[in-house]
């Protein structure tokens, strides 16, 4: 890829690097594809109708967090938060469905329908957001250090709820009208999970806003220069709590779905998978420095992480081996973004000059 | 004309006034009792020396900072200014002196940030969001795709989009420009004027802030000089001429420093051939730069802000290993690029930087630790630091440069200003340097505390150091020199030794080249 930077304006080989620069831009929609490819070739039963449905909810959890997440870092911020916030959502509605809202002073206990404690939960999940955007924007926390403590307690909080225990079968009693709860997680529609429905929904919802609002322009200028955003009158920490309350509330969905996955909710849930969400956002090439990123990006990075994790099981790779793949595959990404870059910053040099 | 009728006949055209501005930042007094007046349909140049309190005074009319004291009218009523929306609500816009942009969003999306225009309110009008900004490059006389990005462009073409922000801005009343055709090429400097004549029939109040006298003079209608923070003198522009601008300027009074160094004029301590350094945006910010240094001498560097003199001292020092030239140091050969700090150190270099707070002094550390941060492995036997060794050096530094310290275990913060820049010298020091590069070592310190800075230079010259100056107000580097080169847009436009270093000279010097063809992109 050095040699034809060093060539004329507009011969054969200055459109190799437009078809090179267009390969490296789609680099990792390339690797999904080889991966699909290979995994369907040495992996029986991998291209079958049940195993697609199994992926595709685990794709769907790691990129509905991914896209809150995409929001936080093209903001300039990060939230380690996300797989605690996971876990409290699943408990606070577990709790909720399993043993109802406790009233000790007047002895009863409050059962409310399935759809009120979706509700309360993604309120929650908006409201811990909240405090992580507050302590980042108005308090001036640092991101890394403001989410790693809400990270902390969101889990504890969560282990609490339950004196550590799980809450299990989450179906509900039709005399106490909370039944339906596991249609979040196992229901299908037109043959599509409803995960899958909720990924699809919210991802289109996210890019639209990302790229067609002027709050999606103010989470870019934001990332890109805040003092130049604060300058030209955007309501920079307003701004930043909405990205963190958004990154709550894809959390508090994907606690949802995922207790409603496994009729049961455990306070342990989603232990690390802020870790997934950051790679499915780096894959997808968002930039850990802010003002770079897109969702259809992070979707493509999650689905990477995701069926390379869930083809190394089916192939039978060690766990062991299968971490240090992903680390691989994480660290390779961004060095082929930076490669990338500086080409395209050749490049611009290039035509510049020959203009 | 006394300043009594000019306010008469004036008075209802004024726009908009700040009365008895004063702004206080932690250690300095920024602007002390300011009056400025904008004129409706005029332009107002402000003009003074860097650190006179031009762009602190307009970023408390553009509610970028609020002022401590004072009062701010527009068409006679008074207004408060909390922020930028503020001031934006009330029309009034501001071309930022540093480039305020978003590198990774496209040139409509920059011009329209924060106040875009939405369809059912929310939905972004992208299209017509580039119809404007095409038509507002099309004003500007500029071919500059709206979508691209602005990280890609040059700085000159991203100082138009600065520009078209504001042109962007409804019910513009007032517009602040600082600076703006600083990184701008000649044709795009007469463009701007074109845009800022169309502004003043339109009734648009224009501040113009420029070092370039001539083209204040040029397009300027009202002028207003500040000095220090404080208001020297508002008049009409074509009362006046640029040799007295320069005078109110610089003011009266002279800096005296007693001279006790001598120059060997017959050897040589550093010679610079042709350093070259490439600008990120394409062109130079130091193009072919070459110098002499003797021992014993003590080189001033004149020159606007962005002339790259700041870029040549961090080159000399290793800096920006991407320059390119030869470097000698008492005749032998240093390469460019392969240096680096830790041994321009060692090669006899020292460096103080113009920013003290942010790379002078390392703020948590005490100023013994300061003073020895460069100098530690002298003291050290093996990888053990001794005490007694570093103690006693920084010890003698602190006499020497009498630094005013009560206890040297305190942190640097405790310091005047004064007195921490005495601190990061002697820290240059310590490392026993030849070349000693100084980069506004007076910059927010107080007057006693200057004259300390340009004895203790004195002295240093008087061992047979070398010393280069880099300064940007006029009286001092006068003062202190025996010899001053001039740059200007990366450039030596001027040197001047003895009887033929003269204000006028130096700032007709500093601007020349500009405009011209700087801009002839070759990387």
């Amino acid at each position: 890829m050095n040699k034809p930077l060093n060539i004329g304006k507009n011969g054969l080989l200055s459109n190799n690097v437009t078809l090179g620069m267009l390969l490296l831009k789609l680099r990792t929609f390339i690797a999904l594809i080889i991966l699909l490819i290979i995994f369907s070739f040495i992996t029986p039963n991998f291209l079958s109708a049940t195993n697609f449905v199994m992926m595709s909810k685990h794709v769907a959890q790691y990129a509905l967090l991914a896209i809150g997440m995409t929001f936080v870092i093209v903001s300039g911020g990060i939230d380690l938060s996300v797989g605690s916030i996971v876990g409290l959502s699943g408990m606070i509605a577990g709790g909720l469905i399993y043993e109802g809202l406790v009233l000790p002073m007047f002895g009863v206990a409050i059962f409310f329908s399935v759809p009120v404690i979706i509700i309360i939960t993604l309120i929650l999940g908006v409201l811990i957001g909240a405090v992580n955007g507050f302590l980042v924007s108005r308090l001036n926390v640092p991101p890394f250090i403001a989410t790693l403590g809400v990270m902390y307690m969101a889990r504890g909080f969560a282990m609490i709820r339950s004196g550590g225990e799980t809450f299990p079968n989450l179906i509900g009693k039709p005399e106490l009208g909370n039944t339906g709860f596991p249609i979040l997680g196992t229901g299908l529609f037109l043959g599509i999970p409803v995960a899958v429905w909720t990924l699809i929904i919210l991802g289109i919802i996210a890019a639209y806003v990302f790229k067609k609002t002027p709050l999606g322009n103010h989470v870019y200028a934001i990332g890109g220069n805040s003092r130049a955003a604060e300058l030209s009158g955007v309501r920079v920490n307003r701004v930043k709590i909405l990205v963190y309350m958004f990154s709550g509330f894809c959390c508090a969905i994907v606690g949802l779905i995922v207790s409603s996955q496994l009729v049961a909710s455990h306070p342990a849930t989603g232990e690390s998978w802020e870790m997934n969400a950051i790679a499915a956002a780096v894959l997808g090439g968002t930039s850990l420095s802010g003002g770079i990123g897109t969702i259809g990006g992070t979707i493509i990075g999650a689905f990477v992480i995701g069926i390379l994790s869930d083809g190394m099981v089916m192939l039978g790779v060690s766990e062991f081996w299968q971490m240090v793949i992903k680390g691989f595959v994480i660290v390779l990404a961004v060095v082929v973004d930076q490669i990338q870059r500086d080409l395209q910053k050749k490049a611009v040099l290039q035509t510049r000059n020959a203009a | 004309m006394s300043g009594q009728e000019h306010a008469n006949i004036q008075e209802n055209e004024i726009c908009l006034t700040a009365k008895n501005i004063t702004k206080v930042y932690p250690g300095t007094v920024a602007l002390n009792n300011v009056d400025f007046n904008i004129y409706r349909g005029k332009v107002n140049a402000l003009i003074g020396e860097n650190g006179a309190g031009k762009s602190t005074l307009m970023k408390i009319l553009a509610g970028v900072e609020q002022p401590s004291e004072g009062s701010i009218y527009l068409n006679g009523k008074e207004i408060l200014l909390y922020n930028t929306r503020d001031a934006a609500a009330k029309g009034i816009g501001i071309i930022h002196q540093e480039l305020n942009l978003f590198p990774n969003l496209n040139v409509a999306q920059n011009i329209f940030m924060a106040h875009e225009n939405v369809k059912c309110g929310f939905h972004l009008d992208q299209k017509k969001h580039l119809e404007t900004a095409r038509e507002l490059m099309g004003r500007l006389e500029q071919n500059i795709d709206p979508d691209a990005l602005v990280g890609d462009l040059r700085v000159g073409q991203q100082q138009i989009v600065e520009i078209a922000k504001t042109m962007a801005l409804q019910n513009l009343q007032v517009l602040i420009m600082d600076e703006p055709t600083s990184s701008l090429s000649a044709p795009e400097v007469e463009v701007l004027f074109k845009i800022i004549k169309e502004l003043k029939e339109q009734g648009v109040s224009i501040v113009y802030i420029s070092h370039r006298l001539e083209e204040v003079k040029r397009i300027g209608d009202y002028i207003t000089i500040l000095r220090d923070g404080h208001k020297v003198v508002e008049t009409k522009v074509a009362t006046i001429d640029v040799p007295w601008i320069i005078k109110q300027m610089v003011g009266r009074e002279t800096l005296k420093i007693d001279k006790t160094h001598q120059v060997c004029a017959d050897q040589e301590l550093l010679r610079v051939e042709a350093i070259t350094l490439p600008r990120v945006g394409g062109g130079y910010t130091l193009d072919r730069v070459s110098l002499k240094l003797r021992p014993g001498e003590i080189l001033g560097i004149y020159g606007l802000l962005g002339a790259g003199r700041t870029e040549l001292i961090e080159t000399l020092m290793g800096l920006h290993p991407e320059a390119q030239g030869c470097v000698y140091l008492e005749g032998q050969k240093c390469k460019l690029d392969k240096v680096c700090v830790f041994k321009q150190i060692k090669l006899g270099f020292a460096h103080i930087p113009e920013d003290r707070q942010r790379e002078g002094l390392v703020q948590v550390l005490s100023i013994e630790q300061n003073l020895a941060l460069s100098s530690l492995k002298n003291y050290a036997k093996g990888f053990h630091i001794q005490n007694q060794v570093m103690e006693e050096s920084v010890i003698q530094t602190i006499r020497e440069l009498e630094i005013k310290v009560s206890n040297k275990k305190l942190s640097i913060n405790s310091l005047s200003g004064g007195n921490q820049q005495k601190v990061v010298i002697g820290k240059g020091l310590l490392t026993k340097p030849k070349v000693l590069l100084l980069d506004e070592p007076t910059r927010g310190i107080d007057v006693g505390a200057k004259t300390d800075v340009f004895q203790i230079m004195d002295h240093l010259a008087a061992q047979g150091m070398g010393i280069i100056f880099v300064a940007s107000e006029l009286k001092e580097i006068m003062a202190v020199s025996d010899r001053i080169i001039v740059m200007s847009n990366g450039v030596v436009t001027g040197e001047f030794e003895g009887a033929d270093i003269t204000e006028e000279a130096l700032v007709t010097a500093s601007s020349i080249g500009h405009g011209t063809s700087k801009m002839k992109n070759i990387v």
